[in-house]
């Protein structure tokens, strides 16, 4: 990548202000995921990493029924999550960018979408336990209006009560992107299409969907791997029936193997790394986030 | 909705009452149940986990705060508190400095970028339990002014770095040239030139910087050591408490984070309305 003489003075600039930056990710995340891997390939006790290879660790995670029941559990919530959180991702980013025509009234309702992101997470989602139940606000609403004559069972503790959460944390992921991606659209697009002769569907599935494909691209990497990684939304929510990729972890770190720990992390991360780098062939993430407009 | 219209300048068509409608009902949806456990954490000692609400009263405030529901809330705040504002700090500084540097091209730039992509999807739990074992491999004690504060860093940082991408994707380089021209140094034309301009940008990278990291809870589950943040405190309730008294928890917690908010957006829309005013005719 360095052609030519790397220490020009504008060069050691930019060095010395991304230092901080590097310094910062070089330490606390490809450092500590080096000592994931170190600690998953080699004999470890009492705290000390005894330099003797071994896969062991990933023979355990690999062959156990678990492991297998645990991602297949985790990829059909993040399926579910992703096409709810994308559906309602871009009607909201359309609405706000499309159909709303004061600046300001815009911008104040993409904060209103804006402010639960700020709050804590662990709050919003034990927030739909005393909805979801079965004496909560929506059983008893439709027990009360006579609809239902005995309280949903499925509402809480189930794959539905899983995903309204994931929806409810993390459709703010899908929305900025392809509200990012359709705010810098160039409207007479638009009339260009009216003008020859496309219908609106014709003009959402030509004009729009294309230039948006890189906010959805974006939206998609954070949502699939914010629900491969989650720790607690399964656990809380499936009422304890259900584990995570993750949780899985943590009860290993709590009885000290950590080891088997770190192999299924390191696992979790070619899983992801592979997932994102097929999601990352549709769009280049660099020039759009970096470059701006 | 009623059947398509011609799409006409000023009439609404029906895309827009439809996608309206999903608007209003994702914004039922965000705020619904938060709704709910505020109301909820109000109740009389009676109250349960659910509607219908038994009495008005403080009692479930002061049973958490008073009687000590929780492990130790007030710790755990002294703690999450400068933290979040260590974060904060650090959070704005490295941001502005690295969206200054990413400005140009330098070598290894595309790696770095990677690296902070990386950063952000990467399941905080897997890197906190990489931090932890490596203060355990190096012998050092994990703690949330060290260990804790490195890993919300890793997480606040890439957020508080696109904010940047995009503020200086619409920030003139004339602006700089004219200050050099005028014959500021280099430090008068960043702190009285660049900052100034993009300070509403950088108050926003703050407000992510503190409420991320006030909230953080998975990077920070194995790096905090054996002194707890308030989301740690928040779910070891979930696990042990079946009283309103976490909802009022959730209340508490979630009026700093308003606070925090609306000091923030306010400073922000405070200084764009002093623009505004002060090249009054330009819109």
């Amino acid at each position: 990548m360095a052609g030519g003489s790397a220490f020009t003075p504008g060069r050691l600039k930019s060095f010395a202000l991304v230092l901080p930056l590097a310094l910062v990710l070089i330490v606390f995340v490809v450092a500590p995921l080096a000592v994931v891997l170190a600690v998953s390939v080699f004999r470890y006790d009492n705290f000390e990493v005894i330099p003797a290879f071994t896969f062991e660790n990933y023979a355990s995670v690999l062959t156990s029924h678990l492991t297998l029941s645990l991602y297949l559990t985790m990829l059909k919530l993040a399926a579910m999550t992703w096409v709810c959180t994308l559906l309602i991702g871009y009607s909201v980013a359309a609405f706000l960018v499309f159909h709303v025509r004061n600046r300001l009234v815009a911008i104040g309702l993409f904060l209103l979408c804006t402010v639960p992101f700020w709050t804590s997470n662990v709050i919003r989602m034990i927030s739909w336990l005393p909805l979801l139940g079965k004496q909560g606000v929506i059983n008893q609403a439709l027990m009360g209006t006579g609809i239902i004559h005995e309280p949903l069972q499925f509402l809480l503790f189930s794959d539905f009560s899983v995903v309204i959460s994931y929806v409810h944390l993390f459709t703010i992921f899908m929305i900025v992107p392809i509200f990012n991606a359709m705010s810098r659209i160039d409207r007479s697009l638009f009339e260009a299409a009216l003008d020859a002769g496309a219908a609106r569907w014709q003009t959402v599935l030509w004009v729009v969907l294309p230039l948006t494909k890189s906010g959805i691209v974006l939206g998609s990497i954070f949502v699939v791997t914010l629900v491969m990684g989650d720790f607690y939304v399964v656990k809380v929510m499936s009422g304890g029936r259900d584990a995570s990729v993750v949780s899985a972890m943590y009860d290993d770190i709590s009885t000290l193997l950590f080891p088997h720990a770190a192999a299924s992390a390191a696992v979790l991360m070619i899983i992801l790394t592979v997932m994102v780098a097929a999601i990352l062939r549709f769009v280049d993430v660099r020039k759009e986030l970096v470059s701006g407009r | 909705m009623s059947a398509p219209v011609k799409i006409s300048a000023d009439r609404r068509g029906w895309p827009f009452y439809a996608l309206g409608a999903v608007f209003v009902a994702y914004v039922v949806f965000l705020y619904g149940p938060m709704a709910c456990i505020y109301l909820l954490s109000f109740q009389g000692p009676q109250g349960g986990l659910s509607f219908p609400m038994r009495g008005v009263s403080l009692h479930w405030f002061d049973q958490l705060i008073e009687q000590g529901d929780t492990g130790d809330l007030m710790g755990a705040l002294s703690r999450s508190i400068p933290l979040a504002l260590i974060v904060m700090g650090l959070t704005v500084l490295i941001s502005l400095a690295g969206g200054l540097a990413f400005r140009r091209n330098f070598p290894c730039s595309g790696l770095l970028f990677y690296l902070v992509i990386a950063s952000l999807v990467a399941p905080g739990y897997v890197l906190s339990i990489g931090i932890g074992l490596m203060f355990q491999l190096f012998g050092l004690e994990t703690n949330w002014y060290t260990s804790a504060l490195g890993a919300q860093l890793s997480w606040t940082l890439p957020f508080g770095l696109l904010i940047m991408f995009a503020i200086f994707g619409r920030f003139s380089r004339s602006y700089e040239e004219a200050s050099r021209d005028l014959g500021a140094n280099q430090l008068q034309t960043m702190w009285l030139v660049v900052v100034p301009i993009l300070l509403p940008g950088m108050i926003a990278v703050a407000l992510f910087g503190f409420t991320l990291s006030y909230d953080e809870f998975a990077r920070t589950l194995q790096t905090t050591g054996s002194t707890n943040t308030v989301p740690i405190e928040i779910w070891s309730m979930t696990q042990n408490v079946t009283s309103p008294s976490i909802y009022a928890l959730g209340t508490l917690t979630t009026g700093l984070s308003f606070l925090v908010i609306g000091v923030s957006l306010g400073a922000i829309a405070l200084i764009q309305r002093r623009r505004l005013g002060s090249i009054a005719g330009r819109g």
